[in-house]
């Protein structure tokens, strides 16, 4: 009965990763970027509803909404201020700037915030599951988040694949250069991208949160770490995939910690995600993408 | 153009450094001329501690303190007929900024040190008065280096100590035989306390079921190490641990319906201070700390009324140990005939000698007493958090 309890906690972890993970893989997948800042922007979403919630007594359901606003507009922000300079520049000198970014969202919140830890209330209203006579318990959040999770996973696929901005974002995905000779606005697929990435910050933030309701300047930079950890895991750029890794995830971390050691199970992941790697380099749904010279 | 820009530049920062130079040489001459005139009629007793920043409620809970200690004294006529001169400098629990502070006090010509607050500036600290040979000590400094040197002493339990005194304190007052840990594997304090928990455990009767760690990157989880508590049938769970990661904890047990005890040590000292938390999941949590402001001994309820009305605020343990500090210094200052006009070398051996003969009944405990290295003894007390206060027990 254990077993299925760890392995419960471990899929209600393994959801929050993938939300995450959903905004990594689709910036990754169309804009070519890692958007080290990902995590923050989730911290941001987090903080935005807890002040709309605890200090300005705003109804969950529309701070959210409030929060996924504010996180929109400071994803179009931080790529028209920090990313679209350097369109033209090495990846490398946009992962330094994404980096610079994360730094200066955490710093930002610890002027604005404070260093110390606050507790957030759960915004998830949703009764807990109770299985097997009260031995099994699935909480509200986990419900929600696995929920939340597989919905943003089927619009976004459905996204993509039938609209003309999905179509578009595809397109630049495959050739840059060869969508812009095609009429299509680079630049503007590539703040739509940042735009529902950094919305989708904001719901992962506040789900987060609800999940583990602790919240201080550098809530995202670890989950963030993780889910993309999880986005490779299952191949970067690929919608399902980001979901199956941030699921698997989850669970491999919390069955190491319950079996082997809980001091050793990040170890345990990130050898996991070696040893995947090795044997599929492009992760477990990756695509391969054969270069024609 | 750009050549005359960067001659430029380069004289301006001359120039600046040559300013600060004079500044700092005015300011400590007449800092040496306002107080020369006072040497050998008061003992001069410097603290240091963080009294802005992150730590600030730490420092200033011991300057407060040490300000009451010290005017009681002074009221009471001195130490010997001689009075205290007290200064406190600020550090903002910063090592090198907490070594400029001790500089300034020698500056003013302290004679002995109280402090400093905070483990790492205290550490950094040492090493100087060690140097000078001044005596040191510190009223809440818990790491084990904090007293490394013979002229260090410390008012607090190390943090080793709190495991070894916690495991005494569970097993003499019966709280439970099979006791599970979760402690932080990334941080010093909180696997020190349970690395001596876990090894003086089978002495009191306790069996260590489980343990469960986690580090400073993984710590918003805590339902697998509290699962294996449960499964392992722990009657009490012994939380080494900083009181932000312990409010989610309680939290997590709560949701998960397990109900044990929960121990702490002084990190969770300040969880019922956490905004937004539910006070009533720490109901019932007991921890490892030397002093209880409601506590009904009369020097107890003296200090704290005098803190509230001076202060406005109901004092914390730093603030107990600050006081105690203070009188520590006053008896080892009595035991061994030292006066205010010896040199702060000669004073350090008096007092080093002095201290280790001393039996003081302070705020923090009955019949403290200290050895050569630098250690305090005396029993441990411990608090319950009861209808969302922290009571004695």
């Amino acid at each position: 009965m254990s077993f299925i309890t760890y392995l419960i906690n471990g899929i209600s972890l393994g959801s929050v990763y993938a939300i995450i993970a959903l905004g990594y893989t689709m910036v990754y997948g169309i804009a070519k970027m890692l958007n080290f800042a990902h995590g923050d922007v989730i911290m941001v979403g987090g903080f935005v509803a807890f002040t709309a919630i605890t200090t300005l007594g705003i109804s969950p359901l529309l701070s959210v909404l409030i929060s996924i606003v504010i996180c929109t507009a400071l994803g179009i922000a931080i790529e028209k201020i920090a990313y679209k300079p350097l369109r033209k520049a090495t990846p490398l000198a946009v992962l330094i700037t994404a980096i610079g970014v994360s730094y200066f969202l955490q710093n930002v919140a610890l002027l604005v915030f404070g260093s110390d830890t606050k507790l957030f209330s759960s915004v998830v209203n949703v009764p807990d599951l109770s299985l097997a006579e009260g031995q099994i318990l699935i909480t509200g959040e986990t419900i929600v988040t696995i929920l939340a999770c597989i919905v943003i996973m089927i619009v976004l696929s459905l996204f993509i694949k039938k609209t003309k901005s999905g179509q578009a974002m595809l397109a630049v995905s495959e050739d840059k250069g060869a969508a812009e000779l095609m009429g299509v606005n680079v630049n503007k697929t590539i703040s739509l991208t940042f735009a529902i990435g950094s919305g989708l910050a904001a719901i992962a933030g506040v789900l987060l949160c609800s999940a583990y309701p602790t919240l201080n300047p550098y809530t995202g930079a670890m989950p963030g770490i993780k889910a993309f950890v999880a986005a490779v895991f299952g191949g970067i750029g690929s919608i399902p995939g980001a979901f199956i890794g941030g699921i698997l995830l989850g669970v491999i971390e919390n069955l190491s910690k319950a079996y082997i050691s809980s001091q050793l199970s990040d170890a345990i992941v990130f050898s996991v995600l070696i040893i995947v790697l090795l044997v599929k380099p492009t992760g477990i749904l990756g695509k391969k993408i054969s270069e024609k010279v | 153009m750009k050549k005359i820009a960067s001659l430029f530049l380069a004289t301006a920062m001359v120039a600046s450094l040559l300013v600060g130079c004079g500044n700092t040489a005015t300011t400590s001459d007449s800092a040496a001329e306002s107080t020369t005139t006072a040497d050998g009629a008061a003992f001069k007793i410097g603290g240091i501690g963080p009294i802005t920043g992150g730590a600030a409620v730490y420092g200033t809970a011991v300057k407060n303190a040490a300000q009451i200690a010290v005017d009681e004294i002074n009221e009471a006529g001195g130490i010997n007929g001689t009075p205290i001169e007290y200064r406190f400098e600020d550090d903002e629990h910063d090592a090198e900024k907490s070594v400029n502070a001790y500089n300034t006090l020698k500056d003013w010509n302290m004679q002995i040190l109280m402090g400093t607050v905070t483990s790492t500036p205290s550490i950094a600290v040492s090493e100087k008065t060690k140097e000078d040979n001044m005596f040191q000590l510190t009223p809440s400094g818990s790491a084990v280096a904090c007293v490394q040197y013979d002229n260090a002493f410390r008012v607090c339990f190390s943090d080793p100590n709190q495991g070894t005194k916690s495991a005494q304190y569970i097993g003499e007052n019966k709280l439970a035989t099979k006791v599970a840990v979760i402690f932080d594997s990334s941080d010093v304090y909180s696997s020190g306390i349970k690395d001596t928990f876990v090894a003086e455990a089978p002495n009191q009767g306790i069996e260590v079921v489980a343990e469960g760690s986690f580090t400073a990157d993984n710590k918003t989880d805590f339902t697998t190490q509290l699962l294996q508590a449960k499964d392992a049938g722990a009657e009490l769970v012994f939380l080494p641990i900083y009181y932000q990661e312990a409010t989610l904890i309680l939290s997590q047990a709560n949701s998960m319906g397990y109900a044990p005890l929960f121990f702490g040590c002084d990190g969770l000292d300040g969880i019922l201070a956490v905004e937004n938390f539910d006070k009533s999941l720490a109901e019932g949590v007991m921890l490892l700390t030397p002093f209880a402001a409601d506590s009904a001994d009369e020097a107890t309820q003296a200090f704290v009324a005098k803190y509230q009305e001076k202060y406005g605020e109901i004092p914390n343990q730093f603030a107990a140990d600050a006081y105690d500090a203070i009188y520590a210094i006053k008896a080892a200052i009595e035991q061994s005939g030292a006066t205010a006009d010896m040199s702060v070398s000669d004073l350090c051996e008096a007092l080093k000698k002095g201290i280790t003969e001393i039996e003081l009944n302070g705020l923090t405990g009955e019949g403290m007493t200290w050895t050569a290295d630098g250690e305090v003894n005396k029993a441990p007390k411990a608090v319950k958090i009861v209808d969302g206060v922290y009571t004695a027990m």
